[in-house]
């Protein structure tokens, strides 16, 4: 018996030897049943350590510096509406104000411009402590009625808005049923600016989930009205604000596209928002904005992956500076296993 | 019959009363009763009577043949069934086969436990959050969260039974959160144990060529268990000894002859690489000795001075020819001549007697015959040169009992000298010799003394004259004595024998060696390095025993030998009365007393070593339950245990005592019938597959062909093993809590409603392709250090004994990694996509966005935290770690191509949102590296501050420095312990011993 494991190259004469095990058998396999691939076995070696840190927080940062420069160009203003478009008398009771339907929900806002906006500039509106993400809410749909429209019959998912008045509901669930529908419109010293509607939900919705000749029927019919009505001559594959609330969002507090603006605003100017300030949001106290905001290749104003970036890329380059001094100043002596946690344990019982 | 290991002949006799029947017709009115004791366990006595004819014979072992035993030199017997199936001997030495689970996966069982109630913590928190929100939704009839309808809702979300609902809710959570429970970890441990098995059975250097038997891991339950042994609980015979004895060296006239050299001073010389230890004269004798190995079973003996018929010449030429006259006619085997080539071979009761025959043959004495009164040898006739034959008459056997420790004959010779050949242990024969027959004592005491330091077992051979007149007496005594019916007749007839052999002249000694099996001692050492306690557990006699301790040097001279035993002067006494309650509570008085003495020895000496010798009769009553955790701690205390005359059933209760005393793991070792209730009961069974037959084998959990491969099996691929599945554990349970976690953290933004955040699809396909491969990888190949480092460190071993890798801190840091992953990658994606635009076409992220991304970090994140730990990257590794990470968005391009209704919320999520989106990518790249980075940080910190024993070898290999052996040396020499047993401590003490010599004359100069 070779004491010494001999596991490195001493398999050749065992090949021979052996050949119960290893008949005609390739040299890979041999090697492969006597555990002895050709394998990289990775240390963390204190070069290696630093060189990893130092090249991640190098990338890191630069990285950082581009995705913070591309938020930082992005130009975004927000308006929260729901308060003061309510009048001075209804504030204390907001929520009998926008479920009464006699009254006008006119308002008009203005939004300065601090800067240069290029087109296209995207209208959201953004509403706040609204669970979109609510198991019940999600579930609440028919992907295939959408789809097939009313030759689809089993829409149970869509309880409690499934039928109104004996009849089925297209589109059925709490989803549709519960369709944002404030409206605004933009007017500049100019004029009235042209709001682009199309285009705005995505185009797998519009072409795959959504059907060309299905038509709202029986929508908003019930006794109790909850969000938006839909033109039921319009097939569902061309009503984008349906398909955009359509997609739920994944988190309480979510923008939704409303529309584009097609042309640059300057700086200083002042854009009067006309709305209609249909949607109740007062019941469980979400705010409801309205913003305006440029794009570009990462999308929208958001600091916080520039900052993330550059703040772990440069704690990575410390971190490898800081190992690298203690390397050079007390390069450990490997061989040395009074370093070895448990030798000190065993010499001291 | 082999219920003590050995497969030796015994000798049977029926009652002198009975033996006149010897045809079946003579039974024909035969009538007797048999009385007995009730069945029991013990193998070595038998009580019983038989009423014949009115009168009482009294039955003893003798009499008893058990059951299984083989009937030699006789082709049938009469004789009455005493007791049947479960009342036999045999079976009441069987135990019933356990069902054998490792430490480590009883373990993780608690591990479960552990997780099943943070599933049930998480999914209450959860519930109670979501029995609040649904309750506040209905206020006084009044809707607060109007979209979700709660006027007209199912009982789920009903805010009117809102605790209802929470309960349900509960169930709802337990489910959702059930990748907390990760149920794919049992079925991946088995692939992963079965494929370890099927290495270990694969592995060349555990093949057994001779035999064409690889080792074959019979269960694959318990292979990291195999890196986890603290205690080896061996047999002997069989499994350290080949059975078979040597006749290796004598010591005639104060002359030591042979060159032999017997198997541990082989392992010293190995291990020193000098032969410092080795009293060779001249180095070429060794290559003599292997060219002339094993070309005579029994017989190893070298030395041109006496064989070839050269001791005509020696200077005590007569001496030597006595001593091997001697050793030709004072024993009991039978000679049987082959037909075809005259051959003589030798049936003897014990393999010792048989090799002296056997050694007397090859040096010119050759026995050929043996009638009821006489012997018949050839041998050379010193004056003339010739072999002449020669017959000597055989007037009485003085037989061999445990309590004489010898042997005598008393022959009438061709010229009718009446000779008392006599052999024996050394302490009975040195007070016996004649003033005149002294001269060679101091000589051969010496020699006795190297012999039984190396494990040979001694013997001493003296002779005497007798006149006619002193043996009539004798015989005329002897013969009463025989004939005596009485309880003292034995005691007569050694009183009778007593008489006859004293003044006897001493001729010299003789040394065999019970031969060990191939690198034994050196295995044993390593084992010892490794810190791996080894106890032999054997049946055989207290003195063959303790050689065989010698000889595989775990016992040496110098140690400090605690014997206990009942062989003492008062309970022979006791016995002789036969006062059964007496007996007893004498012998645990007795014993218990030795065990006190014992501990009491052990603590007052710190430095010195012990060794705890103990026989079966006395184990009996060290078992008993209130001696047993006294015993234990005693045995602990000692360097190295041995019992002997041991049972199955106590080498089985022992094992147990060792294994619930200690709470470590206990691994037996054996190869024969009488072993199988060890090797159920220790936590590992390993079955020698050699001569003893299939029993053994049988009821192991694994099976080597020789006991040397049990280094490889514990040192290599116990410790991978080991390493490989509490690796693979932690990391399991690592990487379902991370993704289980990022679920529930998600519900926290879903107002707890059980919402999960990622497609169902996504979440069935976790732990069956994106992550289990690379586990399963990491599960079989993973090595810390290669086969060669692991044996040439074998204190690595020690990370399994201590269980440093499986232990609750590793673990519950594990975990926490899980958890600080978890938290990582929530937080990372949902703050960097909040509520923006993700791309430039202004889409914000939907519920499918975030998911996706968030699912995609999961999967890289816990297939990178892979390759992280794992330390040996083969190919296959890498396409599996990799591979998952590619199949996850392969999948999802296949998935999402799916028709909607059925992708859902996956559909074009790849192909349409993702993939053209730069944040999505600049997102997942931060997620892995700024998840990954405690980890690493910690990984390079522990491996450069606080190296674990392998992260030591690894930085070995690293450097370069494994070829350098005085390097390895220095490391080796500081990490091993100082170990009390084994060649390396024998080594060790010797060079001490050899210091402290040079010393001592330095001073004295």
């Amino acid at each position: 018996m070779e004491m010494e494991g001999g596991s490195s190259s001493g398999s050749a004469g065992g090949t021979q030897t052996h050949r119960r095990f290893s008949p005609v058998r390739s040299r890979a396999f041999y090697k492969f049943t006597q555990q002895n691939l050709p394998a990289c076995k990775p240390v963390l070696t204190p070069g290696w350590v630093i060189m990893t840190f130092l090249i991640v927080g190098i990338v890191f940062v630069p990285v950082g510096l581009v995705c913070l420069h591309a938020s930082e160009s992005v130009v975004e203003i927000m308006d929260r509406y729901d308060v003061e478009c309510i009048p001075e008398p209804y504030r204390s009771n907001k929520i009998a104000y926008i479920k009464d339907s006699s009254i006008s929900k006119n308002c008009t806002r203005m939004i300065k411009v601090q800067k240069h906006m290029k087109a296209p500039i995207y209208i959201y509106y953004e509403l706040d402590n609204y669970y979109q993400n609510h198991r019940r809410y999600v579930k609440s749909r028919s992907d295939k009625q959408l789809l097939y429209g009313l030759k689809y019959k089993d829409t149970s998912s869509c309880k409690p808005e499934e039928t109104s008045n004996g009849l089925p509901i297209v589109p059925c669930g709490l989803i549709a049923w519960s369709l944002f529908n404030d409206s605004y419109a933009f007017v500049r010293g100019s004029g009235e600016m042209s709001v682009n509607r199309k285009n705005i939900a995505w185009k797998s919705d519009r072409e795959h989930k959504f059907g060309k000749h299905v038509k709202p029927f029986n929508f908003q019919n019930g006794t109790l009205i909850g969000g938006g009505k839909l033109d039921p001559s319009i097939p569902l594959s061309d009503q984008e604000d349906l398909i955009v609330w359509m997609r739920t969002a994944a988190l309480p507090t979510f923008r939704k596209l409303y529309g584009i603006i097609e042309e640059d605003i300057d700086a200083d100017e002042i854009i009067t928002v006309h709305l209609f300030n249909n949607y109740n949001t007062y019941s469980f106290g979400g705010k409801k904005k309205i913003v305006l905001t440029t794009s570009n290749w990462l999308g929208g104003k958001n600091g916080f992956l520039g900052m993330a970036y550059i703040a772990t890329g440069t704690f990575f380059i410390l971190i490898s500076v800081l190992f690298a001094l203690i390397h050079v100043k007390n390069p450990r002596p490997h061989g040395d296993p009074t370093y070895w946690s448990w030798n000190r344990k065993s010499n001291a019982s | 019959m082999n219920l003590d290991g050995e497969t030796n002949l015994k000798l049977k006799q029926s009652l002198e009363a009975t033996s006149i029947f010897q045809s079946d017709s003579s039974f024909k009115d035969f009538k007797a009763i048999i009385r007995c004791e009730d069945p029991n366990a013990s193998l070595y006595s038998f009580v019983g009577s038989m009423e014949h004819d009115d009168k009482q014979y009294p039955l003893s072992p003798q009499q008893l043949l058990l059951r299984d035993s083989k009937l030699r030199n006789t082709d049938y017997v009469y004789g009455a069934v005493i007791f049947t199936g479960h009342d036999t001997k045999v079976m009441q030495n069987a135990t019933s086969p356990p069902s054998k689970r490792s430490k480590i996966e009883r373990k993780m069982d608690k591990i479960i436990y552990l997780l099943l109630s943070a599933l049930v913590l998480i999914s209450a928190v959860g519930s109670i959050f979501f029995g609040i929100a649904t309750h506040d939704d209905l206020e006084d009839g009044k809707m607060k969260r109007w979209y979700l309808r709660p006027d007209q809702s199912k009982i789920y979300f009903d805010p009117n039974r809102a605790p209802a609902a929470a309960v349900l809710h509960f169930l709802t959570a337990m489910i959702l959160y059930g990748y907390f429970i990760p149920i794919s970890l049992y079925v991946s441990i088995e692939i992963v144990k079965v494929l370890q098995a099927i290495f270990i059975n694969q592995d060349i250097q555990m093949y057994h060529e001779e035999s064409d038997k690889p080792a074959h891991a019979r269960t694959s339950n318990l292979n990291e268990e195999l890196g986890q042994v603290d205690t080896i609980l061996s047999d002997k015979t069989g499994t350290l000894t080949c059975n078979s004895m040597e006749f290796i060296k004598c010591s005639i006239a104060g002359t030591a002859y042979g060159h032999g050299v017997t198997e541990v001073e082989r392992a010293m010389t190995r291990t020193k690489g000098t032969p410092l230890i080795n009293e060779l004269d001249d180095e070429d004798h060794e290559e003599n000795h292997v060219d002339a190995k094993s070309a005579i079973k029994g017989f190893n003996f070298e030395d041109r001075r006496i064989m070839n018929q050269n001791w005509v010449n020696e200077p005590h030429a007569d001496a030597i020819q006595k001593f091997f006259r001697l050793l030709a006619i004072c024993h009991t085997c039978i000679p049987e001549a082959d037909k075809d080539s005259g051959k003589i071979s030798y049936e003897a009761e014990s393999p010792d007697e048989a090799a002296f025959v056997i050694a007397a043959r090859e040096l010119g004495f050759e026995f050929y015959q043996r009638t009821q009164t006489s012997i018949s040898l050839h041998e050379l006739d010193p004056m003339s040169g010739r072999t002449v034959e020669r017959s000597y008459r055989l007037l009485n056997i003085l037989e061999f009992s445990s309590s004489r420790k010898r042997m005598s004959v008393i022959v009438q010779d061709e010229e009718g000298k009446l000779l008392l050949l006599s052999k024996g242990a050394d302490s009975v024969m040195f007070e016996r010799l004649a003033k005149n027959g002294r001269e060679f004592e101091e000589k051969t005491k010496e020699h006795l003394n190297e012999y039984a330091d190396a494990g040979l077992r001694t013997l001493v051979l003296a002779y005497r004259e007798l006149d006619e007149e002193e043996y009539m007496t004798f015989n005329k005594k002897f013969m009463a004595a025989k004939n005596l019916v009485s309880a003292d007749r034995d005691e007569k007839i050694e009183e009778a024998a007593d008489m006859i052999e004293r003044d006897l002249i001493l001729l010299g000694a003789t040394a065999v060696e019970d031969k060990l099996q191939v690198g034994v001692p050196e295995c044993i050492d390593k084992l010892a390095q490794a810190g791996i306690k080894i106890w032999v557990l054997t049946g055989d006699k207290m003195e063959t025993a303790i050689n065989i301790g010698f000889s595989c040097s775990l016992l040496r001279q110098g140690m400090n030998q605690i014997i206990i035993t009942l062989e003492t002067p008062e309970i022979i006494g006791l016995v002789k009365s036969g006062n059964k309650d007496a007996i007893a509570k004498a012998s645990k008085d007795s014993v218990i007393h030795q065990i006190r003495e014992g501990r009491k020895l052990i603590s007052s000496s710190s430095a010195e070593s012990f060794a705890l010798i103990i026989d079966g009769k006395s184990l009996t009553y060290a078992l008993e339950d209130g001696v047993k955790d006294m015993f234990l701690q005693l045995a602990i205390g000692c360097a190295s245990v041995i019992c002997c005359r041991s049972s199955p059933i106590q080498k089985a209760l022992v094992t147990r005592l060792v294994k619930t005393g200690t709470r470590k793991v206990t691994l037996a070792i054996g190869d024969g019938a009488n072993d199988v209730g060890m090797l159920q009961e220790a936590d590992i069974g390993v079955g020698i597959s050699g001569a003893e037959g299939m029993q053994a084998v049988m009821s192991s959990d694994v099976a080597i062909a020789q006991f040397r491969f049990l280094e490889r099996l514990l040192l290599v691929h116990g410790h991978w093993c080991y390493r490989r599945i509490s690796s693979m554990i932690c990391y399991f349970f690592y990487k379902n809590i991370t993704f289980g976690l990022t679920l529930f953290l998600f519900e926290a933004y879903a107002s707890f409603s059980g919402q999960p955040a990622y497609n169902d699809w996504f979440m069935s396909f976790y732990n069956v392709f994106f992550t289990s491969l690379p586990v399963i990888a990491l599960g079989v190949f993973d090595q810390d250090v290669s086969a060669r480092f692991c044996l040439k460190f074998p204190m690595l071993y020690q990370e399994g004994v201590q269980n440093v890798l499986f232990s609750w801190t590793r673990l519950l840091s594990w975990m926490f990694n899980g958890i600080l992953n978890a938290i990582a990658i929530l937080f990372f994606c949902t703050s960097a996509f909040q509520h923006q635009a993700f791309r430039k076409g202004g889409e914000v992220v939907g519920f499918e966005v975030l998911g996706a991304t968030m699912y995609t970090c999961v999967v890289w994140v816990v297939n990178c935290q892979m390759a992280l730990s794992v330390s040996y990257f083969t190919l296959i590794q890498h396409i599996f770690i990799w591979g998952g990470v590619a199949l996850w968005y392969l999948f999802l391009l296949v998935y999402g191509a799916i028709i909607p209704t059925i992708s859902t919320t996956a559909f074009m999520v790849f192909v349409e949102a993702l993939a053209p989106a730069p944040s999505y990518w600049i997102v997942t790249l931060f997620v892995v590296l700024a998840t990954l980075i405690p980890y690493f940080a910690f990984a390079a910190i522990q491996m450069r501050f606080f190296p674990m024993y392998h992260n030591m070898v690894q930085w070995i290999r690293l450097e370069g420095r494994a070829d350098d052996p005085e390097y390895c040396q220095v490391v080796r020499q500081r990490s091993v312990r100082p170990t009390t047993v084994g060649v390396s401590a024998r080594l060790d003490k010797v060079s001490q011993l050899i210091t402290r010599k040079v010393h001592h004359a330095v001073h004295s100069l």
